[in-house]
């Protein structure tokens, strides 16, 4: 139950975030200039009279205000996030069918830019004020300046252009017919360069933080206290500070998952990655603004996921929370 | 008896743009097995600066320029970090001041105290258990089984010195050094943690470096007594030879600063009651939720009393027993839950937001922390004239008035235009009182404001204290955590314990005759009560 | 403090390219008064081959430089206005909760909390799409974006200074909340709004990019974040032309970056000791 109620807490937390992600789609469909009906359409989509009229009806935009969010948040609940008219699919199904990408796509990015950021702030920490310490830093304020975008359009640039190592789009290698291993293999050569390029400004981001954060657990009366019992430098670092510094990071990478996601739109694009992020691209040249909403929505879920992820590995490194409750 | 260490005219350097070129300037002493040495000094005269020399636990900066600590022969001083790290923890033990912060938060206490013997490369994983396990028994931690298994924070304060004290045990080391450890503690856990220590010393024998402020707390357990000023040690003896015979004057300034047990006479008082209390309540809730249970917390729990015009009345009692709780509600930066606080025949407690800004001058307070009360950002003039400027006196007035009472409180009116960061600590308590001062209010309420002060700052204070209360006729509750300060002020004495009054009397009644057992309990904890009490004697006679 | 600041030779770099930026930005019409838009020279002139146009021209013949230097204003001016106007979201929201804490920080927690837990850039994506991209439109995208962690930074910090003993102390003056609130604890939190600010144009300057490489810039204002989208598809062929309005960016943020540190150095020397031990 100490373990179980928070959780339970969070998912209600998230499906009210969620409900209310909703209603603002629905004002900002109202707030859009012009015929809600035309928008919901799509202006490049072939919005003839007939089904116009048919959204009309489908949305009650005849009714009145509150009776139209009614039915709107009705549909979402229902999962049924309506109708793509330029894709002539429904958005549920667009969105289900190009999920899996993001999902490779971000946690993948997620998991390097985290380990990575932990384990090159640590080294920095252990060598502060040395030139490797300065090296590191320096490229550290470099990535967390550079635009994703750019990182990857560079990337592609030198890695695939130039050198040729790695595929520069897509998400395997079209028509070739891989199977088992080889297929997965493909998809990870794939893989490289967009989770390296999304991941480069998040892991700038773990590694400044882990590092202010060592340096600062450092100065803690309980590392005195480990000194004074005669443990050694890098026993004090690994077993006292290392635990220690890691609950702020975790805490931040929780509250990054939203920019993690965001920025996935643009590794997306840059590298024609089928994800939801490149459907959002599309859409955004299509005005399919019925599939922008739902790629929007379906992005804060996944950030929900994530922060309580994040939240699960602090309650599992902090036995202070749960155990306070 | 043995010599364990040899101190040789040990200088420990700071850093450029310190305040002093050396923390510790030729210092020298010794220690002997089953000794306890007490180093006693106010803050800055580097008493804690040459236990860290000694541990090799210096800050960065801050180094050992000169002289011997010599060690079973040897001086550690100039061994090599690695061999040092040999010593510590095994050989030379450290305990500290802060036990909520000196224990690792994610760290069960078993196993911090097994670390020990890992570090050293003692004993398998089993036998550290068992050691660790029979280390809590032997310090006095209850459930020891549980307490091997919980986390810091789980523990009070009292316990987790005692973990520290387990740890420090942990290889039978021959040289505890323990710095000001009881300082952050309450008077009564202070007493049993002093009390494990002597009896920690007598069944093992170590020599013993106690550092510390308190000449209470020397009297009570020192062996050998060093004095130090500045990083200087003016003077060293047995403890019986410095707490009676002091030599150097420094010595004196700081024993005659004590607040000992010397009552002040009885004074007559007036019978007009300048705040009544009637029934008051406080109930703290914390927690509660969707999930969760709330917890309540009585921080003041019906608790009555008057305060006689031109009175100081002292509230003393251990953290917790909702003593500030109480003053915070006397001039209601804290509104009760019920109850009366009637001032001048205003109930206090039942004005609106709007009465009770104009009613704000009746009762003002000052604080315990001289460096969080005064807003860094304005001048002493702006602080001292914000408040009657905004009960509606003219500007002119209220500064000139402003000026006079700096001169009143012994700063100087120039003292007016300067910001807070150019005043030492108990130069910004003058500005304190003097800031409740200016609004003239019927009562003042002192909420540990001498409790951050050094000795012989303390006493500065508490002067200017009695004698504005002759001069002005002051009334005051005071609140302290310190019975001998209250002692040395108040005409009479209110003990509170987890948000009850539990005794109010006249302070000679309280002190020499408490009629509850937990007053009497408080008394004996003191230290160095009996020490004061042989000093009443010799002061009377 | 400004020596402090001085003494830190990140942070005067950081000054010195800014200045320059805006010294740029400033002179664009005269520097090239014809305009980013202007068609001057043949389409995929290479850079370094032509006196004039030292950074080549684009697919339609456009001055690369000029369209640097215009993008200039469009950066700054967006990264600015809307740092001002997420400060003016966040910082009387986080005061409020902060300092009278019960429902109206309950409520304005969850609040912030909520938009926080959005994927920012999609939100900002979504609002520039539906509001129709125009310099006010992306601006108060990124500013509804960008506010709620300047709502948590002065909430956490006027918590924490609300429980000095100087606010009891002029609470017990007699002064009133609002008082209290603007003259006692506000400036007292200054210095951090100050540095998260400065980071906070730098950001912001990243996001008006990204939108813009996706084709949600102000279709009259030329800007770097435009002039790397319309360039990626011919990546292969004219590097030049995504990679110099990608280093004037990350030359910007840089610049903004070093400036905060140094800031955050110079206005909060206590923390940052902590991180030169």
């Amino acid at each position: 139950m100490a373990v179980l109620a928070p959780i339970l807490g969070r998912l209600v937390k998230a499906l009210i975030t969620l409900l209310a992600i909703a209603v603002l789609n629905f004002f900002l469909i109202h707030a859009a200039p012009g015929d809600p009906a035309v928008v919901l359409a799509g202006e490049a989509g072939a919005a003839d009279e007939q089904m116009i009229a048919q959204l009309r009806e489908r949305f009650g935009l005849d009714q009145p205000f509150h009776v139209q969010l009614g039915s709107y948040v009705w549909n979402i609940v229902r999962l049924d996030f309506g109708y793509s008219f330029r894709q002539g699919a429904p958005v549920l199904d667009l969105i289900l069918e190009r999920l899996p990408a993001t999902l490779i796509l971000t946690l993948t990015a997620f998991v390097i830019s985290l380990t990575l950021g932990i384990a090159l702030g640590v080294a920095a920490s252990a060598r502060v004020g040395k030139a490797s310490d300065s090296v590191l830093t320096t490229l550290a304020l470099l990535f967390y300046a550079t635009p994703l975008y750019w990182a990857a359009l560079m990337a592609v640039l030198v890695f695939s252009v130039e050198l040729g190592w790695l595929p520069g789009f897509g998400y395997e290698t079209v028509g070739a017919g891989y199977s088992g291993l080889a297929r997965i293999w493909d998809v990870i050569k794939h893989l490289i360069l967009p989770a390296s390029t999304l991941g480069l400004f998040f892991m700038a981001v773990y590694m400044r933080m882990t590092r202010a954060s060592m340096l600062e657990v450092a100065q803690m009366d309980f590392v005195k206290t480990a000194r004074a019992k005669g443990l050694s430098g890098p026993v004090i670092r690994r077993r006292h500070i290392l635990r220690n510094a890691i609950l702020p990071v975790v805490t931040l990478a929780g509250l990054q998952a939203g920019q993690l996601v965001g920025g996935a739109v643009l590794t997306e694009t840059v590298f024609a990655w089928p994800g939801i992020g490149r459907l959002m691209f599309e859409s955004l040249a299509a005005r399919d603004y019925n599939t922008i909403l739902g790629v929007f929505l379906v992005s804060a879920a996944m950030v929900i996921v994530f922060n309580i992820l994040t939240d699960l590995v602090y309650r599992l490194v902090d036995p202070r929370i749960g155990a306070r409750a | 008896m043995r010599t364990v260490l040899s101190i040789q005219d040990l200088s420990i350097a700071l850093p450029k743009g310190a305040d002093r070129p050396h923390a510790v300037a030729g210092i020298s002493m010794t220690i002997a097995e089953g000794e306890i040495l007490c180093v006693v000094g106010e803050s800055g005269s580097g008493k804690s600066m040459t236990a860290n020399a000694l541990m090799g636990l210096l800050p960065p900066g801050v180094t050992v320029d000169g002289g011997r600590a010599v060690f079973d022969g040897q001086d550690v001083l100039s061994l090599p970090e690695t061999e040092r790290q040999k010593l510590r923890g095994s050989r030379i033990a450290m305990i500290f001041q802060e036990p909520m912060t000196a224990l690792n938060p994610l760290m069960r206490i078993g196993e911090q105290i097994a670390e020990v013997f890992a570090a050293h490369g003692m004993y398998g994983p089993t036998e550290r258990e068992k050691r660790a396990l029979s280390l809590v028994t032997e310090v006095g931690l209850p459930d020891p089984a549980k307490i091997m298994r919980a986390y810091p924070f789980q523990l009070s304060g009292g316990q987790r010195q005692r973990a520290m004290i387990a740890m420090a045990l942990a290889l039978e080391p021959e040289l505890l050094i323990a710095d000001e450890p009881t300082t952050a503690l309450d008077v009564t856990t202070q007493a049993q943690i002093l009390e494990l220590i002597l009896d920690l010393r007598r069944r093992r024998g170590m020599g013993v470096m106690f550092i510390t402020h308190d000449f209470g707390v020397v009297a009570e357990i020192a062996d050998k007594v060093i004095v130090m000023e500045k990083g200087i040690a003016v003077e060293q003896g047995t403890a019986a030879a410095v707490l009676e015979h002091p030599q150097h004057a420094y010595t004196r300034r700081l024993l005659d600063a004590i607040p000992t047990g010397r009552l002040p006479q009885a004074r007559k008082l007036e019978h007009a009651p300048v705040l009544e209390l009637k029934g008051l309540r406080k109930v703290y809730r914390t927690g509660g939720g969707l999930f969760r249970e709330a917890r309540e917390v009585r921080a003041v729990d019906d608790v009555s009393l008057t305060i006689a015009r031109g009175e100081v009345l002292g509230l003393v009692g251990e953290s917790g027993s909702g003593k500030s709780t109480l003053g915070r509600t006397v001039v209601r930066l804290v509104t009760p839950d019920a109850g009366q606080v009637l001032v001048g025949g205003t109930d206090l407690a039942a004005l609106s937001e709007e009465e009770l800004r104009r009613s704000r001058n009746k009762v003002q307070m000052v604080f315990q922390d001289p460096y969080a009360s005064l807003n860094p950002r304005h001048r002493i003039l702006r602080a001292l004239t914000a408040g009657p400027v905004a009960m509606g006196k003219p500007k002119a007035g209220a500064e000139a008035k402003a000026r006079e009472l700096l001169e009143i409180v012994g700063l100087g009116a120039e003292a007016a235009n300067r910001f807070p960061h150019e005043f030492s600590g108990g130069q910004r308590q003058r500005i304190g009182i003097a800031r409740a001062l200016a609004m003239e209010p019927e009562l003042i309420v002192a909420d540990e404001a001498v409790s951050a002060l050094d000795v012989s700052i303390q006493a500065q204070v508490l002067d200017l204290l009695r004698d504005l209360r002759a001069r002005l006729g002051l009334s005051i509750l005071f609140i302290t955590h310190d019975l001998r300060v209250a002692a040395q002020l108040c005409d009479r004495i209110a003990v509170m314990q987890k948000g009850r009054l539990v005794e109010i009397g006249g302070v000679h009644d309280i002190f020499l005759s408490p009629q509850e057992a937990y007053t009497r309990d408080l008394l004996a904890a003191v230290p160095g009560a009996d020490w004061a009490a042989e000093n009443r004697t010799r002061g009377v006679s | 403090m400004i020596r402090r600041f001085a003494s830190n030779k990140g942070a005067v770099i950081g000054v010195l390219i800014l200045l320059i930026v805006i010294g740029l930005a400033l002179s664009a019409d005269l520097l090239f008064p014809r305009g980013p838009w202007a068609m001057v020279q043949r389409p995929f002139l290479v850079p370094f081959t032509m006196d004039g146009f030292p950074l080549g021209t684009d697919t339609l013949g456009r001055d690369v430089a000029a369209g640097l230097v215009h993008g200039a204003r469009v950066s700054l001016l967006v990264g600015l206005v809307s740092t001002i106007v997420a400060l003016a979201i966040g910082v009387p929201l986080g005061a409020v909760a902060g300092f009278y804490g019960g429902w109206a920080d309950e409520g304005a927690m969850r609040f912030t909390e909520f938009f926080q837990t959005i994927p920012n850039f999609a939100l900002a994506i979504v609002l520039v799409a539906i509001l129709e991209p125009t310099l006010t439109s992306i601006t108060l995208a990124i500013a509804i974006v960008s506010w709620p962690p300047v709502a948590r930074l002065v909430r956490a910090e006027v918590m924490a200074v609300k429980s000095r003993e100087y606010v009891d102390a002029a609470r017990l003056a007699g002064l009133s909340n609002i008082r209290i609130l603007t003259g006692e604890v506000l400036p007292n939190t200054v210095s951090p709004i100050i540095v998260m600010a400065s980071l906070m144009v730098a950001t912001a300057i990243l996001l008006e990019s990204s939108l813009s490489f996706l084709g949600l810039g102000d279709p009259n204002a030329m800007s770097w974040g435009y002039m790397i989208g319309a360039a990626r598809t011919v990546i292969r062929s004219a590097w030049w032309l995504s990679f110099f309005p990608g280093v004037a960016i990350l030359v910007t943020v840089l610049a903004l970056n070093l400036i905060g540190e140094g800031l955050n150095d110079a206005l909060n020397p206590h923390l940052s000791r902590k991180g030169t031990a």
